[in-house]
């Protein structure tokens, strides 16, 4: 049965791959039999395991090919023994890949175990088994041909790459979220095998990320990081869907969609950092709560104004912080602390604090990240200080990045504390970890200048320890901390040289020798007397002592020559035979330098300014002060080195790009506003505060109308409107009839603007900033070839004019071009608004001169109200004329089409097929504007206006007139 | 992501190597076996080490070494976290992690490793979609395997995979109905000499053993749920009800699962159970010191405290001990200087008391460093901070379930310093505590 799909693949392979043809022949088998072959060490049966080898070799291949299924899978089970134990087994794969269709599932598993594993190595014979994952990719059932997908995908042959590009194409549009997840991972792998595809690679990449499985998001995010890090425009469409799926995603797939969203939103908003947008500190919660007021607050006196999109990103994320996943709550906190206004990094604190209760390697990564994090950022550790205690039954690698992380907590406040901690830890068992203590009271020493002298004793006290690394450990940091402040430390260095006899450690007997040589004149006496016993025992001492032996004598020498001259000649004659070149070298540098002959140069009289200079003091710092320029929670960021395919996070951009590109088609996008937060709430198993508060909100007030009734909302919405003028643009469509072409005015010409050219429009909204204004959209483009700063509006006319500016734009950059949204009150008339508007070096005045059509805005009513309102508006309200129209405009469509673009205005709907009409109110006093028009025979028609502001009645009937009349 | 795993025992014997991308030769271990001989303990490994072409991180775990290939870029964490996940998978099959269990059962971990991961990707991690595919061995079930020749690989395709629960498969029956909560609350802390609290937490976790038919959906609520500082939570509890009504609602997986993880903050003034007094000296002359230690109850809340165990890691220097235990055993261990005192339940009446002498090396200095002391203890039937379940409901399902709870209170980290007291005037701890009033003085 078997061997008829086989030999049929065959003549498709040698059709397809011809240059394969000969050696794509069985015949390679009885080759690889020979090969001597090792056996495991499990045998049990037999006393001759060299003579077993063969047999058991044999018995496996009888086995494999008998008829039982009970023997094929215990032969199956003992070669995938082998293959975990890394023993080769190649020679069987004829034998086992003729089971590749087997009807015994779990033999079926076992020789996929076997082929992934060889199929690299055995490529001919591998093609044998495609067939049968070819007939797999179509059964009706999903897991059948998801699991023939992964293992086609997993077998390493150039050759099928074409084969598995279809396979994956075909899959990605499978009906089945499992299996399109399934060709999520497979493009990785055709991807590695063959990087050539990388193109059709990504449109299917493409195809997949707008799917809307939970199922998929993950992997299909992974091939994307894989295969196309750099298309972030990709993205853009699905990044709210991301955001939204993001709590519903199985936990890996969320490790790998946050840390892509952090890189991102590093490309695509603006820094939430500046000085503007610090809060209170102290209430973190707040801003949740009371998201509307912020939004407010902040449009008045901030000029930094979070993209929706940004906070969407941030709120989503954050529930996840409540995952037993360490990864994800990792991924979370680097999320915020990348991208979060400052004043809410802090709510990560607590579960990171929580993770150092996990597996030890998982404290070990917790603790590098919170060692980088605290450098910066002491508050947010501060309070949680005592849970970085060391235990004695840490690891010592656990126990060095908490010494670091108290180190760098220490503070004016809690250095008792810690200095307390640090006292026991000096005396711990652990030698290694007592130094490094030693070192971290060093660099709290010198950090806190009011405990330097307190520290300074006691770490001389310890010079006394019977221990030579703790000795020698506090030689070094006192060394070091003596050059800080040499003022009076005389004493110190006095002691020193007392104990310098028991001291044995080479570092530690350097650093005196070294303290010695530099305070020499401190210590006038004592020092030669130092140099003195070194002269005796200079030949038994460690390079590094003698290195600093000769550098001392140098410096006595220089001050005080009287009583060092022999001493030194001798020292110097000692290093110069030494069998250590450095030394030899050191030797005959300073015998030139300060022993003074006719052959020594200039450098001579300089001497005493070379050796004995001031030197600056070292500078004691965190061993994690440059870890920051890795993201956090990274493989780079913890082997503080950039790591194969570290994606680096971007700065901020000045200026954000254009956030349209975030939005989506209406039906997408429309529930994510007034719908997604009810749905949000019911479907989802995690949430945060404000839905909840929405939820209440809505439900007490009863009203369940579609979007922006519920109060809470009112904060994303404005802040949306604001933003993203384009995107309330589409969900007022659905809500109001109106209809608007856009016609764009221009408002600055980049000649007159010295490069910025400014275009505006009415979008007919109702403007959110008063109700009596009229929005006014305006796109802002930089045309120089400089980037331009504080766009701002200035000076208006008349002086009363009421407009509602834009927010200053910090900066635009050439090339690019921004959208703000603007109201004016204009009062009802047409007077144009004149306004300046303004970059940091220009100003340049502009106005805006409305339609009258553009003062209004539509109002619904039924044809009997409209009748009604029209008998109120008669005599002098009304305004009418005869016109003709253009015949392409006589249709209904065509006049309300026609009318629409001339004023924003509401259809009424009509029961007489040749009346048509509209209502409006102006916007500044709400008066009602009824249009009304009925057609006479052929173009002829009476257009009928009745509001109680004539002028506009009179204009608007003009405008409307030749609009009708033009085709 | 992940490339190659490699098991390795305590000896350095890789016995099981599994490939997810192409094959990696084992000679890449050796760099870890360089780390591994350098660290000198296992556990001072660190878990992420670099070698010229790949990254290496390892866990280590009931005396196993899981080392993990990596050529890319990835977050350690998501590494880390999987080969635990890994090794629980392994302990929930086969009871426990250990080599021999792994060697017994080798097809099965490998056909795990090849559901866990495709292409180095985690794919399914979830016991009960694993446990659909390759059921765990039973005795029974071995013997029906080799009578008949069927196999532990489940002839149904896993469904949890796709559905929106996917931590619970469908159509569970059980004839008896019931579910089980233990809450389990350890004292991490530190006391100093004079019994002092420098440092206390209580860290609890909720486990459950839930095996009810159908899908039930179950609230359980506290009646003090402002105890809990800070919670993580197992996937299925719905973080929004907690959010609004701090209670747990979910539809628990089959059978046991972690529910969830607390803290309580340390404001909470922690209890502290039992008190310790303890004097190790050493004297100057003569290898000898001596060593007295007794345990009494402090805040038990009237419960008994049982299986007290004290581990005190004595110096370097000291060869044995010669001791007497009013109650329970002790033993000294040569090699790695521990002495353990197990002393089972505490009597409030006759506290348990461990005295004698302590020989050290002839020659050698006074030993200078602190030996610590570590306390083990169990109280039944109470959950120290106080957290109580209030109620547990069921919804979604008719029957009537048997519902229990029990609490447990543990030691966790609970560690004493000792500061011992080396006769005839050892000037450095004297300076030394002079320094510490020192340093207050100057700071306060």
């Amino acid at each position: 049965m078997a061997y008829i799909p086989v030999f049929l693949f065959h003549l498709v392979v040698a059709s397809l791959c011809s240059p394969l043809c000969g050696t794509n022949n069985l015949e390679v088998v009885p080759a690889a039999l020979t090969v001597p072959y090792v056996v495991s060490t499990t045998l049990r049966v037999s006393n001759n395991p060299v003579c077993l080898s063969v047999l058991r070799n044999e018995d496996l291949k009888e086995m494999l090919e008998s008829n039982k299924e009970s023997l094929k899978l215990e032969a199956m089970k003992r070669v995938v023994g082998l293959i975990a134990k890394g023993k080769n087994s190649s020679e069987l794969f004829p034998a086992v890949v003729k089971n590749v269709a087997s009807k015994n599932i779990e033999l079926k598993k076992l020789v996929y175990v076997y082929l992934v594993r060889y199929a690299e190595e055995q490529q001919d014979l591998a093609l044998l088994s495609i067939s049968t994952f070819q007939r797999a990719l179509k059964d009706p059932n999903q897991f059948i041909r998801a699991s023939a997908l992964r293992v086609l995908s997993s077998i390493r042959v150039p050759i099928i790459v074409p084969i598995m590009m279809l396979a994956i194409k075909e899959a990605a549009a499978d009906l089945s979220p499992y299996v399109r997840k399934t060709s999520a991972h497979a493009i990785q792998k055709l991807y590695s095998l063959d990087p050539e595809q990388k193109e059709q690679l990504i449109e299917v990449i493409e195809k997949l990320l707008k799917d809307k499985s939970t199922l998929v998001a993950g992997s299909v995010v992974m091939a994307f990081e894989e295969v196309c890090p750099d298309r972030i425009d990709l993205i853009h469409k699905n990044y709210r869907k991301l955001c939204n799926l993001l709590v519903d995603v199985e936990e890996w797939g969320q490790v790998v969609i946050i840390s892509m969203l952090t890189r991102y939103a590093r490309t695509q908003f603006t820094s939430p950092w500046k000085e503007g947008a610090i809060f209170d500190e102290n209430n973190d919660k707040t801003f949740y709560e009371s998201d509307s007021e912020e939004k407010k607050e902040q449009t008045e006196a901030k000029p930094y104004i979070m993209d929706p999109d940004h906070r969407l990103l941030l709120r989503n994320t954050k529930p996840l912080l409540q995952s037993r996943n360490t990864a994800v709550v990792m991924s979370v906190a680097q999320l915020y602390w990348h991208l979060a206004p400052k004043h809410e990094v802090n709510i990560v604190t607590k579960s990171l604090v929580r993770l150092l209760r996990s597996h030890r390697e998982v404290q070990y990564i917790v603790l590098q990240n919170i060692a980088t994090m605290s450098i910066q950022r002491k508050g947010m550790f501060e309070p949680y200080m005592k849970s970085f205690y060391v235990r004695s039954t840490d690891a010592t690698h656990i126990k060095t990045l908490k010494l670091e992380i108290l180190t760098n907590l220490a503070n004016e406040a809690n250095i008792s504390t810690i200095l307390r901690e640090f006292q026991t830890y000096v005396k711990s068992q652990d030698k290694a970890f007592a130094a490094a203590t030693i070192q971290a009271i060093g660099r709290c020493a010198t950090n806190i200048s009011e405990v330097t002298d307190t520290c300074l004793n006691g770490l001389v006290l310890l010079l006394s320890n019977r221990d030579e690394t703790v000795v020698a450990e506090s030689v070094v940091v006192i060394k070091k901390l003596l050059q800080t402040q040499p003022t009076q430390h005389s004493e110190i260095i006095k002691h020193m040289a007392k104990l310098f006899d028991n001291i044995t450690v080479p570092m530690a007997r350097a650093s005196i020798l070294w303290l010695m040589g530099e305070y020499c004149e401190r210590v006038p006496k004592i020092a030669p007397d130092v140099l003195r016993k070194m002269a005796k025992t200079f030949t038994a001492e460690e390079d590094i002592v003698k290195l600093q032996t000769v550098n001392l004598a140098a410096k006595l020498y220089l001050t005080n020559s009287k009583q060092t001259k022999l001493l030194t000649q001798y020292i110097l004659n000692l290093g110069k035979y030494d069998q250590n070149y450095d030394i030899r070298d050191r030797t005959r540098f300073i015998r030139q330098l300060i022993v003074p002959n006719e052959k020594s140069g200039a450098l001579n009289k300089y001497a005493r300014r070379i050796l004995l200079a001031p030197k600056p003091a070292p500078v004691l710092e965190s061993a994690f002060k440059d870890r920051d320029r890795f993201q956090l929670g990274t493989l780079s960021h913890s082997l503080n080195v950039k790591a194969a395919g570290y994606q680096e996070l971007s700065d901020w951009p000045a200026v954000a790009p254009d956030q349209s590109v975030r939005n989506v088609e209406v039906k997408e996008w429309a529930p994510l506003v007034g719908k997604t937060k009810k749905s949000k709430s019911e479907d989802k198993f995690y949430s945060d505060d404000e839905d909840e508060k929405e939820e209440e909100g809505s439900e007490s007030s009863g009203s369940e109308d579609s979007s922006s009734s519920s109060s809470s909302d009112e904060g994303l919405f404005l802040s949306l409107f604001r933003d993203c003028g384009g995107l309330f643009r589409v969900s007022l469509q659905v809500t109001t009839p109106s209809f608007g072409p856009v016609k764009t005015y221009e408002l600055l010409h980049h000649m007159t603007g010295k490069g910025l050219s400014a275009k505006y429009h009415f979008p007919r909204q109702p403007c959110l900033y008063q109700p009596s204004m009229v929005a006014v959209q305006v796109i802002l483009t930089n045309s120089s070839d400089h980037s331009l700063e504080e766009i701002h509006i200035g000076d208006r006319s008349p002086a009363s004019l009421n407009i509602h500016c834009f927010n200053t734009i910090e900066r635009l950059e050439p090339e690019a071009s921004v959208t703000v949204s603007m109201g004016i009150d204009f009062s009802d008339s047409t007077q144009a608004a004149n306004f300046q508007l303004c970059t940091k070096e220009d100003q340049f005045s502009v106005s805006i001169q409305p339609a009258v059509g553009e003062l209004l805005m539509p109002s619904t009513m039924t044809e009997e109200d409209f009748s009604k309102e029209q008998g109120k508006l008669l005599g002098m309200n009304e305004t009418s004329a005869t016109i003709t129209m253009a015949t392409a405009n006589t249709s209904s469509q065509a006049i309300g089409k026609q009318v629409l673009s001339v004023a924003n205005v509401g259809v009424v709907s009509s029961s007489q097929n040749n009346v048509h009409r509209f209502a409006g109110r102006t916007v500044s006093s709400g008066a009602v504007v009824l249009v009304s028009l009925e057609q006479k025979e052929s173009c002829a028609a009476l257009l009928t206006i009745n509001t109680e502001k004539s002028v506009m009645a009179s204009m608007l009937l003009r405008d409307l007139k030749q609009a009708l009349a033009q085709a | 992501m992940i490339h190659s795993l490699f098991l390795i025992n305590h000896t350095g014997d890789i016995f099981l190597e599994k490939h997810w991308k192409s094959v990696i030769g084992r000679s890449v271990c050796d760099y870890f076996f360089e780390a591994r001989e350098k660290a000198v303990e296992p556990e001072n490994v660190p878990p992420v080490l670099q070698t010229p072409h790949h990254y290496l991180i390892s866990i280590y775990r009931g005396k196993l070494f899981f080392l993990s290939v990596i050529q890319t870029e990835v977050p350690p964490l998501f590494v880390i976290e999987f080969l635990h996940r890994v090794a629980d998978t392994i302990q929930d099959y086969f009871g426990e992690c250990s080599e021999g269990v792994i060697k017994d059962n080798v097809v099965t971990v490998y056909e795990l490793l090849e559901e866990m991961l495709d292409n180095g990707f985690p794919l399914a991690t979830e016991s009960n979609v694993l446990k659909e595919m390759i059921r765990p061995p039973t005795i029974l079930r071995s013997v029906v395997n080799t009578l008949t020749g069927a196999s532990n690989v489940g002839d149904t395709l896993p469904t949890g995979q796709l559905s929106n629960v996917p931590w619970r498969r469908v159509g569970v029956k059980y004839t008896n109905n019931e579910a089980y909560f233990d809450v389990i609350e350890e004292i991490d802390a530190i006391l100093d000499k004079s019994g002092t609290t420098v440092f206390a937490e209580i860290q609890g976790v909720i486990e459950a053993c839930v095996r009810l038919t159908g899908m039930p959906d179950l609230t359980l609520s506290f009646m003090n749920p402002r105890l809990l500082d800070d919670v993580s939570f197992h996937p299925c509890v719905r973080f929004k009800r907690w959010e609004s009504e701090r209670v747990l609602s979910f539809i628990p997986p089959d059978g046991n699962f972690t529910l969830m993880n607390y803290h309580v903050s340390s404001q909470n003034l922690v209890a502290i159970p039992v008190y310790v007094k303890q004097s190790i000296s050493f004297f100057e002359t003569g290898p000898c010191g001596r060593l007295d230690i007794t345990i009494g109850p402090k805040q038990t809340m009237g419960k008994t405290v049982e299986g007290l165990m004290v581990t005190i890691h004595m110096p370097k220097a000291v060869l044995s001990a010669n001791l007497t235990a009013t109650q329970g055993t002790y033993t000294y261990d040569l090699a790695t200087k521990v002495l353990v005192w197990d002393i089972g339940k505490l009597n409030p009446q006759k506290l348990p008391n461990l005295k004698g002498s302590l020989t050290t090396q002839a020659g050698t200095p006074k030993p200078e460093d602190n030996p610590s002391l570590n306390i083990d203890l169990k109280i039944q039937q109470l959950a120290i901070s106080g957290l109580k379940v209030s109620r547990l409901d069921m919804y979604g399902e008719k029957y009537k379930p048997f519902k229990g709870v029990k609490y447990l209170t543990k030691a966790g980290k609970f560690q004493i310093y000792i500061y011992m007291f080396i006769f005839l005037e050892n000037l450095m701890s004297y300076l030394l505590f002079e320094w510490l009033q020192c340093v207050l003085k100057h700071s306060i």
